[in-house]
């Protein structure tokens, strides 16, 4: 780590309480990334990169272009597995972590290309979302008696419950491959938060989003954060929206941790500023 | 004219299955006749986790003690005013019940309306409460709450994001229904006794007027105002107990308060509350009400959807659609209006419900539709003429918030598209010299609440109101409107010169939307047309046109052509008509921007307010009558949904269009304007 300035403040509990009206809602760390290292061939994609996620706060992942920031957020999920470093998570370390174990531990993630069934309806893409949490057997839920029956009507409750959350009831029995691509991302969120996810990662939420859609998914993210107390972790590119949003920001370049801390400090971060903007030669 | 001729209907004798609204004068107490005599019949219904639940008329009765009691801990009081803001939910129309309950008047507010808007209402209302749907409401009334020092307490819906708020004036609905099981312990009579000290002379509701000229004004509704003009409707079209409706329209607007309180207290039928404002059209056909109503703009938009829809469909079912379609065109309206009609074409019209008719009304939720009304504006004859061809008992009613809606009526069997109707049971209608129409009946209005000088303008000595509108009354005794009398202009020529009459025509065309017509002291008539983003742009797609935006799509020249072609046949059939062949349109161009009530160009019922579009789009205006004008630019405000500003920076094009001989030889536009 060798320009991770400003990574001092992270180490406070309090660096998040310019955040108004929402007291007492960060708690205590659950989520440590340890020292990742990441090569795909030749390629360095993370280098000792470590952070940590709070209880209920909004952690935001940023960086340029290749920066390492979709890697980092597959390292948590366990989708990619890393050659160096461990994934702390509630008092566990898992080296590496397993998609199956972050998944049944209430690690529940979106796509930044989304990652629907196109053909299906989004209430039924909403409830792929509730499988895990599914017990009864195939010819219970064949039939649609005992179990099958009576989780089917628990789950779908569920289910309506993030529908009217996210406000997509219009599009309910639509195929999610005929919506515009602002409710498809809604979509995947639906299918996420019928998780009910303990830390949810979401993979730039709002790429490709028009300014009025981007105004709603961010107001979908504060509520999911202050309605359900969810954490969240994010990717995003869109510099309005992270320092909006989050609570603490890491910043990646070239794989590298560069900086840590609240949006206001990363903004006013030197290697921050250079690393987006260019540093003169002169 | 002649001398000012009135025109009335007899009042119908006292209905055997409508309740006696002598005896249960206010609202409040025809809900305790209902828990009684209907008691486990829905009084509501509402979509909620994509399932339908409903509350019996008792469940009502019960919440709406409780609430009652709950307000009246918090303070609310009789003659308290109480602002209501939000869509159609059931708590909402509670609110209205619970106000009156209490001797406290409801002032219904239009939920879209921006922060800015919704002031003047609650300014001048002095309203000590309101009670509010949701997150967006309450964020609202704090951007303006040091604006209404009056305004006390907040009560809201939905918690959702409000939870939060530490603001000690805000209540949710559930906190206030825990206070009024609390009083209830202690009092349990509170409520029937305060229903009690409730009479039918008592002001039961001001709801605003949408104001196409300078504020709104408050109207003072009196109980027997609105039970009188709902009961009469009621009475006229044999609503029961059975029928069904959905509230989907703004409650701040009249007509859903007579249709969806009113009459539905009267006569105990079941009001249904969609699951949001986008599911409308789902919620309608599963539901399949009995009582439809809804603006012409509704049933236009349907129409454009199907026809849309069926463009896109194979050439064999385009086919079956149409031959079927003109069919009906030809024959539905005789066969509804109960005219006699061939064996061989009834035969066909049969066919033609089972194959084209009745899935189409099945999709559009009208299948049960026994009674539909289309109000607020004209409703374009062919329009018109298409949902009743396929069978939908769809009428036309005039009406004005002055009136607690009902002036005139068609009534079955005599329903004519360019006709509004007889006038409704018990009102009186005069036309004046000047041909502005006036009526007298039993509900109209008290006075606008704190202005009586436009009291004193609006109502004549003997009571009756003057509407604005001109109109006169045809051979068959039913009342015509021409258009709002201070409208209605003159060309230099001397030709009459209707804008809505004009505009309306034009909007009959699906790829039309909106229309603006000018002519008033000019040498000619001219026009802005918005065109309509869903039809033309489906046209676009079939025909490889990219556009980019609305903007970019109205200044095509391909789009141009497509709307010159439906000017000329305006005025190929204004042509045919005398008193107007003189203002056909000459030139025209697409605005590059809808027309929005956000941006003051409509008011909140969507009427065009011409006033303010000529200020601010002057260049536009000048340009069109500047004969060396090829195109104009125009830089305009617009706000966005969140009521931001912005600016549109836009060049439209001008266009000509072709003017025709007057069959009768009367005005000859090309020549004055050549």
């Amino acid at each position: 780590m060798n320009d991770s300035g400003a990574a001092p403040a992270a180490e406070t509990p309090t660096a998040a309480a310019g955040t108004v009206g929402r007291p007492n809602r960060i708690g205590e760390v659950i989520l440590k990334a340890e020292n990742i290292t990441m090569r795909f061939g030749g390629v360095k994609a993370l280098s000792d990169v470590s952070f940590d996620v709070r209880r209920g706060e909004v952690r935001s992942i940023i960086g340029p272009n290749g920066a390492g920031k979709s890697s980092m957020l597959n390292v948590i999920n366990g989708f990619y597995q890393p050659q160096e470093g461990s994934i702390w998570y509630l008092g566990k370390s898992y080296s590496p972590m397993r998609p199956y174990i972050a998944a049944s531990n209430g690690i529940a993630r979106t796509f930044q290309n989304i990652a629907l069934f196109k053909g299906m309806s989004t209430l039924d893409n909403i409830m792929t979302g509730r499988i895990l949490k599914q017990k009864a057997t195939l010819a219970e839920q064949a039939l649609y008696i005992g179990r099958g029956r009576s989780e089917e009507i628990e789950h779908r409750e569920h289910v309506e419950r993030v529908i009217d959350f996210l406000e997509i009831q219009a599009v309910r029995k639509t195929p999610v491959g005929r919506l515009p691509y602002g409710l498809q991302k809604r979509v995947e969120l639906g299918r996420a938060l019928a998780a009910e996810p303990t830390l949810l990662l979401l993979d730039e939420p709002m790429a490709g989003m028009n300014l009025e859609e981007k105004e709603d998914m961010s107001r979908f993210i504060i509520d999911v954060n202050e309605y359900f107390g969810t954490t969240i972790a994010l990717i995003e590119h869109d510099m309005g929206v992270v320092m909006d949003l989050s609570d603490r920001v890491v910043v990646l370049d070239y794989g590298s941790k560069l900086a840590d801390g609240t949006p206001d400090e990363v903004r006013n971060n030197q290697a921050v500023i250079d690393a987006y903007l260019g540093v003169a030669h002169d | 004219m002649g001398a000012s001729s009135t025109h009335a209907a007899a009042d119908l004798p006292r209905a055997a299955h409508l309740p006696d609204i002598d005896r249960y004068d206010t609202f409040p107490k025809l809900l305790r006749y209902n828990a009684e005599h209907l008691g486990d019949r829905p009084a509501m219904r509402e979509k909620d986790l994509g399932i339908w639940q409903s509350w019996s008329w008792s469940e009502v009765k019960t919440e709406i003690y409780r609430y009652a009691a709950g307000m009246a801990a918090l303070g609310l009081q009789r003659g308290d005013r109480v602002a209501i803001i939000g869509d159609n939910r059931p708590r909402l129309y509670w609110t209205m019940c619970m106000a009156q309950a209490l001797g406290a008047v409801p002032v219904p507010v239009y939920q879209d309306s921006v922060a800015a808007e919704i002031l003047f209402p609650l300014e001048h209302s002095e309203v000590r409460f309101a009670v509010v749907e949701d997150q967006e409401q309450v964020d609202k009334l704090l951007s303006i709450k040091d604006k209404l020092p009056k305004l006390e307490t907040i009560v809201y819906d939905d918690e959702r994001g409000v939870r939060d708020y530490t603001h000690p004036f805000l209540h949710s609905y559930e906190a206030v229904l825990e206070e009024g099981d609390a009083k209830l312990a202690a009092e349990p009579g509170f409520v029937d006794a305060e229903i009690d000290k409730g009479q039918g002379s008592d002001v039961s509701i001001i709801p605003y007027t949408s104001g196409t000229t300078g504020n709104p004004k408050g109207v003072m509704l009196s109980f027997s105002n609105v039970m009188k003009a709902a009961y009469a409707g009621a009475q006229f079209e044999g609503l029961t107990a059975s029928d069904d409706c959905l509230a989907y329209l703004p409650m701040a607007w009249i007509g859903d308060h007579i249709f969806s309180y009113g009459q539905a207290y009267i006569c105990g039928f079941c009001v249904a509350c969609p699951e949001n404002s986008d599911t409308v059209l789902t919620d309608l056909r599963e539901l399949g009400p009995t009582y439809f109503f809804a603006p012409p703009r509704i049933f236009e938009n349907l129409l454009t959807t199907v026809m849309i829809r069926m463009e896109d469909a194979s050439a064999i079912k385009r086919r079956i659609f149409h031959y079927f379609i003109d069919h009906a065109q030809k024959v539905g309206v005789d066969i509804l209006n109960g005219r006699p009609t061939p064996f061989l074409d009834r035969l066909k019209y049969r066919l033609g419900e089972l194959l084209i008719y009745g899935p189409l009304k099945n999709v559009l939720g009208l299948t049960r539709v026994r009674v539909g009304y289309t109000a607020g504006e004209a409703i374009g004859p062919d329009i018109f003429d298409f949902y009743r061809s396929i069978g939908i008992n769809l009428k036309q009613l005039y009406g004005s918030t002055e009136a607690a809606v009902f002036v005139t009526i068609q009534p079955d069997g005599e329903v004519y598209p360019d006709t509004v109707g007889t006038p409704a049971p018990g009102v009186e209608i005069k036309i004046a010299e000047d041909g502005e129409v006036l009526f007298r009946g039993p509900g109209v209005f008290l006075e606008y609440f704190k202005s009586p000088e436009a009291t004193e303008k609006a109502k004549t000595p003997d009571g009756f109101v003057l509407t604005g509108d001109a109109g006169f009354i045809d051979e068959n005794g039913h009342l015509r409107i021409i258009d709002r009398a201070k409208d209605v202009g003159k060309l230099t020529h001397g030709g009459l010169f209707a804008p809505k009459y004009i505009e309306n025509k034009l909007k009959f065309f699906p790829n039309i939307k909106e229309a603006v017509a000018f002519g008033h002291e000019r040498d000619y008539c001219a026009a802005f047309i918005n065109i309509d983003l869903e039809a033309v742009g489906n046209w676009a797609e079939r025909n490889n046109l990219s556009y980019a935006s609305y903007q970019d799509l109205s200044s095509r020249r391909e789009v141009y052509d497509i709307v010159k072609a439906h000017v000329e046949q305006v005025n190929r059939d204004l042509s045919k008509e005398e008193m107007v062949a003189g203002s056909q349109i000459k030139r025209f161009l697409l605005l590059p921007k809808m027309l929005d009530a956000d941006d003051g160009e409509l008011t909140r019922t969507s009427k065009v307010r011409r006033g303010f579009i000529a200020d601010k789009y002057k260049p536009l205006i000048d340009a069109l009558y500047d004969p060396a004008a090829r195109e104009a630019s125009i830089s305009s405000e617009i706000t966005f949904e969140d009521g931001r500003k912005g600016v549109l920076e836009a060049t439209c094009l001008i266009y000509d269009a072709e003017t025709y001989e007057g069959a009768a030889g009367a005005a000859a536009p090309k020549a004055a304007a050549e």
